[in-house]
Protein backbone atom coordinates (compact mmCIF):
# COMPACT_ATOMS: atom_id res chain seq x y z
CA UNK A 1 0.00 0.00 0.00
CA UNK A 2 1.35 3.54 -0.79
CA UNK A 3 1.80 5.26 2.16
CA UNK A 4 3.05 9.08 2.85
CA UNK A 5 6.68 9.35 3.17
CA UNK A 6 8.73 12.25 4.90
CA UNK A 7 11.90 13.11 2.16
CA UNK A 8 15.09 14.69 1.52
CA UNK A 9 15.35 16.55 -2.04
CA UNK A 10 18.58 18.05 -3.17
CA UNK A 11 18.29 20.00 -6.04
CA UNK A 12 20.79 21.96 -8.23
CA UNK A 13 20.23 26.01 -8.22
CA UNK A 14 21.01 27.76 -10.67
CA UNK A 15 20.32 31.38 -11.33
CA UNK A 16 21.06 31.69 -14.90
CA UNK A 17 23.54 29.91 -17.44
CA UNK A 18 26.76 32.16 -16.41
CA UNK A 19 26.16 32.16 -12.72
CA UNK A 20 27.70 29.26 -10.73
CA UNK A 21 25.08 26.71 -9.29
CA UNK A 22 25.08 24.77 -6.04
CA UNK A 23 22.80 22.21 -4.45
CA UNK A 24 20.12 22.81 -2.03
CA UNK A 25 18.19 20.49 0.17
CA UNK A 26 14.82 21.12 1.27
CA UNK A 27 12.94 18.87 3.66
CA UNK A 28 9.62 17.70 2.35
CA UNK A 29 6.50 16.03 4.75
CA UNK A 30 3.93 13.98 4.18
CA UNK A 31 4.35 13.17 0.67
CA UNK A 32 1.86 10.12 -0.63
CA UNK A 33 3.68 7.60 -2.28
CA UNK A 34 0.57 7.98 -5.11
CA UNK A 35 1.86 11.23 -6.37
CA UNK A 36 3.93 11.51 -9.03
CA UNK A 37 7.48 13.02 -9.17
CA UNK A 38 6.66 16.22 -10.95
CA UNK A 39 3.30 16.67 -8.33
CA UNK A 40 6.19 16.39 -5.79
CA UNK A 41 8.27 19.02 -7.43
CA UNK A 42 4.79 20.81 -7.30
CA UNK A 43 4.65 20.78 -3.90
CA UNK A 44 8.19 21.79 -3.23
CA UNK A 45 7.93 24.71 -5.30
CA UNK A 46 4.25 25.87 -3.38
CA UNK A 47 6.42 24.68 -0.03
CA UNK A 48 9.43 27.52 -1.60
CA UNK A 49 6.24 30.16 -2.57
CA UNK A 50 4.63 30.28 0.61
CA UNK A 51 7.95 30.81 2.13
CA UNK A 52 8.82 33.48 -0.20
CA UNK A 53 11.56 32.38 -1.98
CA UNK A 54 11.93 31.34 -5.40
CA UNK A 55 10.63 28.44 -7.00
CA UNK A 56 12.31 25.56 -8.31
CA UNK A 57 12.49 25.83 -12.77
CA UNK A 58 12.26 22.96 -14.43
CA UNK A 59 10.92 21.72 -17.73
CA UNK A 60 7.44 19.82 -18.27
CA UNK A 61 4.10 19.85 -20.24
CA UNK A 62 2.32 16.55 -21.21
CA UNK A 63 2.98 14.28 -17.70
CA UNK A 64 2.18 11.23 -19.51
CA UNK A 65 5.64 10.12 -21.36
CA UNK A 66 5.21 11.46 -24.84
CA UNK A 67 6.18 15.03 -25.63
CA UNK A 68 9.81 14.80 -24.44
CA UNK A 69 10.10 18.27 -22.48
CA UNK A 70 10.28 16.62 -18.85
CA UNK A 71 14.05 15.64 -17.90
CA UNK A 72 16.06 16.09 -14.55
CA UNK A 73 18.90 13.16 -13.62
CA UNK A 74 17.16 11.78 -10.02
CA UNK A 75 19.75 9.88 -8.14
CA UNK A 76 22.32 9.54 -10.81
CA UNK A 77 19.80 8.18 -13.81
CA UNK A 78 18.55 10.32 -16.12
CA UNK A 79 14.51 9.97 -16.02
CA UNK A 80 15.06 8.44 -12.09
CA UNK A 81 15.64 5.01 -10.73
CA UNK A 82 12.56 3.12 -12.94
CA UNK A 83 13.11 2.03 -16.61
CA UNK A 84 11.35 2.47 -20.03
CA UNK A 85 9.60 5.97 -18.34
CA UNK A 86 10.39 9.65 -18.57
CA UNK A 87 10.45 11.55 -15.56
CA UNK A 88 7.09 12.63 -15.29
CA UNK A 89 5.66 8.82 -15.45
CA UNK A 90 8.14 8.14 -12.12
CA UNK A 91 5.97 7.70 -8.66
CA UNK A 92 6.80 8.28 -5.28
CA UNK A 93 6.42 4.70 -4.31
CA UNK A 94 9.71 4.37 -5.94
CA UNK A 95 11.23 6.16 -3.23
CA UNK A 96 11.30 5.34 0.62
CA UNK A 97 11.34 7.15 3.91
CA UNK A 98 13.34 9.15 5.02
CA UNK A 99 15.45 8.79 1.58
CA UNK A 100 17.94 11.82 0.33
CA UNK A 101 16.52 12.58 -3.12
CA UNK A 102 19.73 14.26 -5.71
CA UNK A 103 18.04 15.87 -8.37
CA UNK A 104 20.45 16.95 -11.11
CA UNK A 105 19.97 18.93 -14.67
CA UNK A 106 21.34 16.90 -17.62
CA UNK A 107 24.91 17.80 -17.47
CA UNK A 108 26.65 17.75 -21.12
CA UNK A 109 28.58 20.47 -23.28
CA UNK A 110 25.42 20.26 -26.05
CA UNK A 111 23.02 21.73 -23.31
CA UNK A 112 24.27 24.45 -21.55
CA UNK A 113 21.98 25.14 -18.06
CA UNK A 114 19.19 27.91 -18.44
CA UNK A 115 17.87 28.12 -15.19
CA UNK A 116 18.01 25.49 -12.17
CA UNK A 117 16.98 22.24 -13.71
CA UNK A 118 16.16 23.62 -17.29
CA UNK A 119 18.47 23.00 -19.83
CA UNK A 120 18.55 24.73 -23.42
CA UNK A 121 18.18 21.48 -25.91
CA UNK A 122 17.24 23.45 -28.97
CA UNK A 123 20.65 21.96 -30.42
CA UNK A 124 18.00 18.79 -30.95
CA UNK A 125 15.91 21.02 -33.04
CA UNK A 126 18.59 22.78 -35.09
CA UNK A 127 19.40 18.69 -35.81
CA UNK A 128 15.65 17.98 -36.91
CA UNK A 129 15.94 20.96 -38.93
CA UNK A 130 18.71 19.78 -41.19
CA UNK A 131 17.03 17.26 -42.50
CA UNK A 132 14.98 15.20 -39.87
CA UNK A 133 12.28 15.46 -41.82
CA UNK A 134 10.37 14.46 -45.97
CA UNK A 135 9.17 17.00 -48.58
CA UNK A 136 6.85 15.68 -50.18
CA UNK A 137 3.54 17.02 -51.95
CA UNK A 138 0.58 15.97 -48.92
CA UNK A 139 -2.52 15.93 -52.16
CA UNK A 140 -5.17 14.27 -50.88
CA UNK A 141 -5.63 11.83 -48.01
CA UNK A 142 -3.67 8.29 -50.11
CA UNK A 143 -5.40 4.93 -49.57
CA UNK A 144 -4.74 2.68 -46.99
CA UNK A 145 -2.04 0.49 -47.76
CA UNK A 146 -1.46 2.03 -51.03
CA UNK A 147 2.18 2.13 -50.71
CA UNK A 148 3.11 -1.40 -49.25
CA UNK A 149 6.09 -1.58 -46.20
CA UNK A 150 7.34 -4.76 -45.20
CA UNK A 151 6.31 -5.57 -41.72
CA UNK A 152 9.87 -5.87 -40.78
CA UNK A 153 10.78 -2.26 -42.27
CA UNK A 154 7.58 -0.86 -39.98
CA UNK A 155 8.04 -2.39 -36.84
CA UNK A 156 11.45 -0.95 -36.78
CA UNK A 157 10.67 2.55 -37.89
CA UNK A 158 8.35 2.28 -35.16
CA UNK A 159 10.15 1.57 -33.07
CA UNK A 160 12.74 4.42 -34.14
CA UNK A 161 9.92 6.89 -34.29
CA UNK A 162 9.16 6.30 -30.26
CA UNK A 163 11.74 8.60 -29.56
CA UNK A 164 10.78 12.03 -28.04
CA UNK A 165 13.60 13.62 -28.27
CA UNK A 166 14.31 14.08 -24.39
CA UNK A 167 17.98 14.40 -24.50
CA UNK A 168 18.35 11.13 -21.94
CA UNK A 169 20.84 9.81 -24.74
CA UNK A 170 23.14 12.33 -24.35
CA UNK A 171 22.78 13.38 -20.47
CA UNK A 172 24.08 9.78 -19.84
CA UNK A 173 26.46 9.32 -22.28
CA UNK A 174 30.50 9.75 -21.15
CA UNK A 175 31.28 11.34 -24.37
CA UNK A 176 28.00 13.66 -24.57
CA UNK A 177 27.18 12.01 -27.84
CA UNK A 178 23.37 12.58 -29.76
CA UNK A 179 24.08 9.47 -31.78
CA UNK A 180 21.38 7.78 -30.17
CA UNK A 181 18.79 10.76 -31.31
CA UNK A 182 20.16 11.40 -34.73
CA UNK A 183 20.55 7.63 -35.57
CA UNK A 184 16.50 7.31 -34.70
CA UNK A 185 15.88 9.87 -36.58
CA UNK A 186 17.69 9.00 -39.33
CA UNK A 187 16.37 5.16 -39.28
CA UNK A 188 12.22 6.09 -39.07
CA UNK A 189 12.84 7.97 -42.21
CA UNK A 190 15.15 5.89 -43.96
CA UNK A 191 13.39 2.58 -43.30
CA UNK A 192 10.25 3.67 -45.08
CA UNK A 193 9.30 4.59 -48.65
CA UNK A 194 8.58 8.19 -47.68
CA UNK A 195 11.69 8.90 -46.61
CA UNK A 196 13.89 7.77 -49.37
CA UNK A 197 13.56 11.07 -51.42
CA UNK A 198 15.97 13.04 -49.03
CA UNK A 199 17.92 9.78 -47.94
CA UNK A 200 21.37 10.51 -48.89
CA UNK A 201 21.77 14.05 -48.31
CA UNK A 202 19.87 13.88 -44.58
CA UNK A 203 22.36 11.60 -43.33
CA UNK A 204 25.18 13.56 -44.18
CA UNK A 205 23.47 16.97 -43.14
CA UNK A 206 22.09 15.86 -39.83
CA UNK A 207 25.31 14.20 -38.80
CA UNK A 208 27.63 17.33 -40.16
CA UNK A 209 24.59 19.65 -37.86
CA UNK A 210 25.70 17.20 -34.65
CA UNK A 211 29.29 17.19 -34.62
CA UNK A 212 29.15 21.37 -35.67
CA UNK A 213 26.93 21.61 -32.60
CA UNK A 214 29.69 20.28 -30.59
CA UNK A 215 28.10 16.56 -29.53
CA UNK A 216 31.19 14.10 -29.09
CA UNK A 217 32.08 11.01 -30.42
CA UNK A 218 29.82 7.62 -30.14
CA UNK A 219 32.46 5.39 -28.84
CA UNK A 220 29.54 2.44 -28.44
CA UNK A 221 28.96 2.03 -24.85
CA UNK A 222 25.52 1.49 -24.94
CA UNK A 223 24.53 3.48 -21.92
CA UNK A 224 22.38 5.56 -23.88
CA UNK A 225 20.20 2.61 -24.91
CA UNK A 226 19.87 1.46 -20.98
CA UNK A 227 18.93 5.02 -19.63
CA UNK A 228 16.41 5.64 -22.70
CA UNK A 229 12.77 5.84 -21.76
CA UNK A 230 11.32 4.78 -24.80
CA UNK A 231 14.07 2.10 -25.49
CA UNK A 232 15.19 2.90 -28.92
CA UNK A 233 18.37 0.52 -29.71
CA UNK A 234 21.62 0.86 -30.98
CA UNK A 235 20.96 -0.96 -33.83
CA UNK A 236 19.70 2.42 -35.26
CA UNK A 237 23.11 3.73 -34.68
CA UNK A 238 24.66 1.08 -37.02
CA UNK A 239 21.90 1.86 -39.92
CA UNK A 240 22.90 5.63 -39.24
CA UNK A 241 26.66 4.78 -39.27
CA UNK A 242 25.80 2.16 -42.37
CA UNK A 243 23.41 5.53 -43.97
CA UNK A 244 26.40 8.16 -43.36
CA UNK A 245 29.56 5.81 -45.03
CA UNK A 246 27.09 4.65 -48.33
CA UNK A 247 26.51 8.35 -48.82
CA UNK A 248 30.17 9.52 -48.42
CA UNK A 249 30.95 6.81 -50.61
CA UNK A 250 28.74 7.69 -53.06
CA UNK A 251 29.79 11.42 -53.70
CA UNK B 1 37.71 12.17 -48.92
CA UNK B 2 38.39 15.16 -46.01
CA UNK B 3 34.82 14.14 -44.27
CA UNK B 4 37.22 11.39 -42.95
CA UNK B 5 38.99 13.70 -40.73
CA UNK B 6 36.09 16.19 -40.62
CA UNK B 7 32.83 13.68 -39.29
CA UNK B 8 32.64 12.11 -36.06
CA UNK B 9 31.68 9.30 -38.15
CA UNK B 10 34.58 9.66 -40.29
CA UNK B 11 37.29 10.29 -37.04
CA UNK B 12 35.60 6.27 -35.64
CA UNK B 13 35.74 4.50 -39.20
CA UNK B 14 39.64 5.59 -39.09
CA UNK B 15 39.52 3.80 -35.31
CA UNK B 16 37.28 1.26 -36.63
CA UNK B 17 39.79 0.08 -39.50
CA UNK B 18 42.53 0.61 -37.86
CA UNK B 19 41.74 -1.91 -35.37
CA UNK B 20 40.47 -4.68 -36.77
CA UNK B 21 44.04 -4.19 -39.01
CA UNK B 22 45.56 -4.91 -35.48
CA UNK B 23 43.12 -7.74 -34.84
CA UNK B 24 44.10 -9.51 -37.78
CA UNK B 25 48.17 -9.34 -36.77
CA UNK B 26 47.23 -10.54 -33.54
CA UNK B 27 45.84 -13.12 -34.74
CA UNK B 28 48.80 -14.06 -36.81
CA UNK B 29 50.99 -13.27 -34.42
CA UNK B 30 49.51 -15.95 -31.94
CA UNK B 31 48.82 -18.38 -34.93
CA UNK B 32 52.33 -18.04 -35.14
CA UNK B 33 53.45 -17.45 -31.30
CA UNK B 34 51.26 -20.99 -30.91
CA UNK B 35 53.65 -22.95 -32.92
CA UNK B 36 56.41 -22.79 -30.59
CA UNK B 37 54.30 -24.69 -28.29
CA UNK B 38 54.27 -27.39 -30.75
CA UNK B 39 57.93 -27.48 -32.05
CA UNK B 40 60.75 -25.00 -30.92
CA UNK B 41 62.64 -26.03 -34.54
CA UNK B 42 59.42 -24.92 -36.56
CA UNK B 43 59.05 -21.84 -34.79
CA UNK B 44 62.80 -20.64 -35.40
CA UNK B 45 62.35 -21.93 -39.03
CA UNK B 46 58.93 -18.65 -39.12
CA UNK B 47 61.38 -16.46 -36.94
CA UNK B 48 64.30 -16.51 -40.22
CA UNK B 49 61.50 -16.76 -42.67
CA UNK B 50 60.84 -12.88 -41.16
CA UNK B 51 63.56 -11.57 -39.59
CA UNK B 52 64.76 -8.53 -41.46
CA UNK B 53 64.05 -9.44 -44.90
CA UNK B 54 62.48 -6.87 -47.16
CA UNK B 55 58.88 -8.30 -46.86
CA UNK B 56 58.94 -8.47 -42.87
CA UNK B 57 60.48 -4.79 -42.43
CA UNK B 58 57.51 -3.43 -45.07
CA UNK B 59 54.81 -4.99 -43.33
CA UNK B 60 56.64 -4.54 -39.54
CA UNK B 61 56.64 -0.87 -41.03
CA UNK B 62 52.59 -0.78 -41.89
CA UNK B 63 52.07 -2.48 -38.81
CA UNK B 64 53.95 0.48 -36.70
CA UNK B 65 51.98 2.88 -38.76
CA UNK B 66 48.46 1.02 -37.64
CA UNK B 67 49.12 1.38 -34.07
CA UNK B 68 50.35 5.42 -34.52
CA UNK B 69 46.88 5.94 -36.47
CA UNK B 70 45.07 3.57 -34.32
CA UNK B 71 46.59 5.56 -30.81
CA UNK B 72 46.64 8.99 -32.61
CA UNK B 73 43.16 9.01 -33.17
CA UNK B 74 42.36 7.27 -29.80
CA UNK B 75 43.75 10.59 -27.89
CA UNK B 76 41.82 12.81 -30.61
CA UNK B 77 38.65 11.13 -30.15
CA UNK B 78 39.05 11.20 -26.36
CA UNK B 79 39.93 14.40 -26.14
CA UNK B 80 37.00 15.83 -27.89
CA UNK B 81 34.25 13.44 -26.13
CA UNK B 82 36.02 15.19 -22.94
CA UNK B 83 35.23 18.70 -24.47
CA UNK B 84 31.52 17.34 -25.30
CA UNK B 85 30.91 16.12 -22.18
CA UNK B 86 31.40 19.25 -20.64
CA UNK B 87 33.65 20.34 -17.40
CA UNK B 88 30.01 19.81 -15.18
CA UNK B 89 30.13 16.35 -13.58
CA UNK B 90 27.14 14.56 -11.91
CA UNK B 91 26.91 14.76 -8.29
CA UNK B 92 25.88 11.44 -8.16
CA UNK B 93 25.66 8.81 -10.75
CA UNK B 94 25.18 5.39 -11.11
CA UNK B 95 26.71 2.91 -13.74
CA UNK B 96 24.28 1.29 -16.39
CA UNK B 97 22.95 -2.68 -16.26
CA UNK B 98 24.44 -4.19 -19.16
CA UNK B 99 27.07 -1.55 -19.93
CA UNK B 100 30.18 -3.10 -19.95
CA UNK B 101 33.36 -1.70 -17.79
CA UNK B 102 35.89 -2.08 -21.05
CA UNK B 103 33.56 0.14 -23.06
CA UNK B 104 33.73 3.07 -20.75
CA UNK B 105 37.68 2.81 -20.25
CA UNK B 106 39.19 1.57 -23.59
CA UNK B 107 41.42 4.22 -23.42
CA UNK B 108 42.98 3.74 -20.15
CA UNK B 109 42.88 -0.27 -20.91
CA UNK B 110 44.79 0.73 -24.31
CA UNK B 111 47.37 3.08 -22.31
CA UNK B 112 48.31 0.40 -20.15
CA UNK B 113 48.26 -2.22 -23.41
CA UNK B 114 50.97 0.27 -25.06
CA UNK B 115 52.97 0.66 -21.98
CA UNK B 116 53.25 -3.72 -21.88
CA UNK B 117 54.07 -3.24 -25.84
CA UNK B 118 57.09 -1.43 -25.40
CA UNK B 119 58.03 -3.69 -23.02
CA UNK B 120 57.20 -6.72 -25.40
CA UNK B 121 59.38 -4.67 -27.64
CA UNK B 122 62.54 -4.36 -25.71
CA UNK B 123 62.22 -8.49 -25.16
CA UNK B 124 61.80 -9.47 -28.34
CA UNK B 125 62.00 -7.06 -31.42
CA UNK B 126 64.99 -5.34 -29.89
CA UNK B 127 67.16 -8.81 -29.98
CA UNK B 128 65.62 -10.16 -33.27
CA UNK B 129 64.71 -7.64 -35.43
CA UNK B 130 66.68 -4.71 -34.70
CA UNK B 131 69.61 -7.13 -34.06
CA UNK B 132 69.69 -8.52 -37.74
CA UNK B 133 68.30 -5.42 -38.87
CA UNK B 134 71.93 -3.52 -37.47
CA UNK B 135 74.56 -5.95 -37.33
CA UNK B 136 73.15 -8.66 -40.14
CA UNK B 137 74.78 -12.51 -39.29
CA UNK B 138 77.78 -10.81 -38.04
CA UNK B 139 75.64 -10.70 -34.75
CA UNK B 140 77.78 -12.78 -32.35
CA UNK B 141 80.80 -10.52 -32.58
CA UNK B 142 78.79 -7.48 -31.05
CA UNK B 143 77.99 -9.85 -28.57
CA UNK B 144 74.36 -10.99 -29.32
CA UNK B 145 72.48 -14.17 -29.13
CA UNK B 146 71.62 -15.64 -32.65
CA UNK B 147 69.08 -13.38 -33.60
CA UNK B 148 66.49 -16.18 -35.41
CA UNK B 149 66.49 -18.25 -32.03
CA UNK B 150 63.07 -16.85 -30.98
CA UNK B 151 62.30 -19.80 -28.44
CA UNK B 152 65.50 -19.25 -27.08
CA UNK B 153 64.26 -15.44 -26.16
CA UNK B 154 60.91 -17.10 -25.11
CA UNK B 155 62.45 -19.59 -22.53
CA UNK B 156 64.78 -16.94 -20.78
CA UNK B 157 62.12 -14.61 -20.18
CA UNK B 158 59.22 -16.99 -19.21
CA UNK B 159 61.65 -19.10 -17.18
CA UNK B 160 60.84 -16.02 -14.56
CA UNK B 161 57.76 -16.34 -13.33
CA UNK B 162 57.64 -12.38 -12.47
CA UNK B 163 57.24 -12.19 -16.32
CA UNK B 164 54.89 -14.61 -16.80
CA UNK B 165 52.69 -12.81 -14.77
CA UNK B 166 53.28 -9.54 -15.79
CA UNK B 167 51.92 -11.08 -19.37
CA UNK B 168 48.79 -12.55 -18.64
CA UNK B 169 47.96 -9.60 -17.21
CA UNK B 170 48.89 -7.45 -20.20
CA UNK B 171 46.45 -10.21 -22.15
CA UNK B 172 43.61 -9.88 -19.79
CA UNK B 173 43.96 -6.07 -20.49
CA UNK B 174 43.94 -6.49 -24.49
CA UNK B 175 41.49 -9.20 -23.83
CA UNK B 176 39.14 -6.62 -22.25
CA UNK B 177 39.97 -4.06 -24.96
CA UNK B 178 39.07 -6.43 -27.43
CA UNK B 179 35.72 -7.38 -26.40
CA UNK B 180 34.44 -3.87 -26.32
CA UNK B 181 36.54 -3.33 -29.47
CA UNK B 182 35.45 -5.91 -32.27
CA UNK B 183 31.72 -5.64 -31.93
CA UNK B 184 32.50 -1.61 -31.37
CA UNK B 185 34.51 -1.44 -34.50
CA UNK B 186 31.32 -3.42 -36.57
CA UNK B 187 28.95 -1.04 -35.51
CA UNK B 188 30.78 1.76 -36.18
CA UNK B 189 31.22 -0.16 -40.33
CA UNK B 190 27.27 -0.23 -39.86
CA UNK B 191 27.66 -3.71 -40.82
CA UNK B 192 25.74 -4.69 -37.36
CA UNK B 193 21.84 -5.35 -36.36
CA UNK B 194 20.07 -7.25 -33.66
CA UNK B 195 21.12 -10.34 -35.03
CA UNK B 196 24.66 -10.24 -35.75
CA UNK B 197 25.30 -7.86 -32.62
CA UNK B 198 25.04 -11.02 -30.57
CA UNK B 199 27.50 -12.49 -32.63
CA UNK B 200 29.83 -9.92 -32.25
CA UNK B 201 29.85 -9.93 -28.52
CA UNK B 202 30.44 -13.29 -28.76
CA UNK B 203 33.11 -13.04 -31.12
CA UNK B 204 34.70 -10.35 -29.26
CA UNK B 205 34.63 -12.36 -25.90
CA UNK B 206 36.23 -15.28 -27.62
CA UNK B 207 39.13 -13.77 -29.16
Amino acid sequence: MDKNININVKVWRQKGPKAKGNFETYALKEISQGSSFLEMMDILNEQLINEGKDPVVFDHDCREGICGMCSLYINGHPHGPDEDITTCQLHMRKFNDGDTITVEPWRSAGFPVIRDLMVDRTAFDKIIQAGGYVSVNTGGVPDGNAIPIPKYAADEAMDAAACIGCGACVATCKNGSAMLFVSAKVSQLALLPQGQVERIKRAKAMVAKMDELGFGNCTNTGACEQECPKNISISHIARLNREFLKAKIRD
Amino acid sequence: MSWLLKSSIGRKLIMSISGLFLVLFLMFHSLMNFVVILSADAYNTIASLLGANWYALIATGILALGFIVHIIYASILTLQNQKARGSNKYAVSQPQKNVSWASKNMFVLGTIILGFLVLHLIHFWSKMQLVELMHGHNYAAAGYHDPTDGAYFIRELFTQPLYSIIYIVWLVALWYHLTHGFWSAMQTLGWSNQIWLPVYYLLGFGA
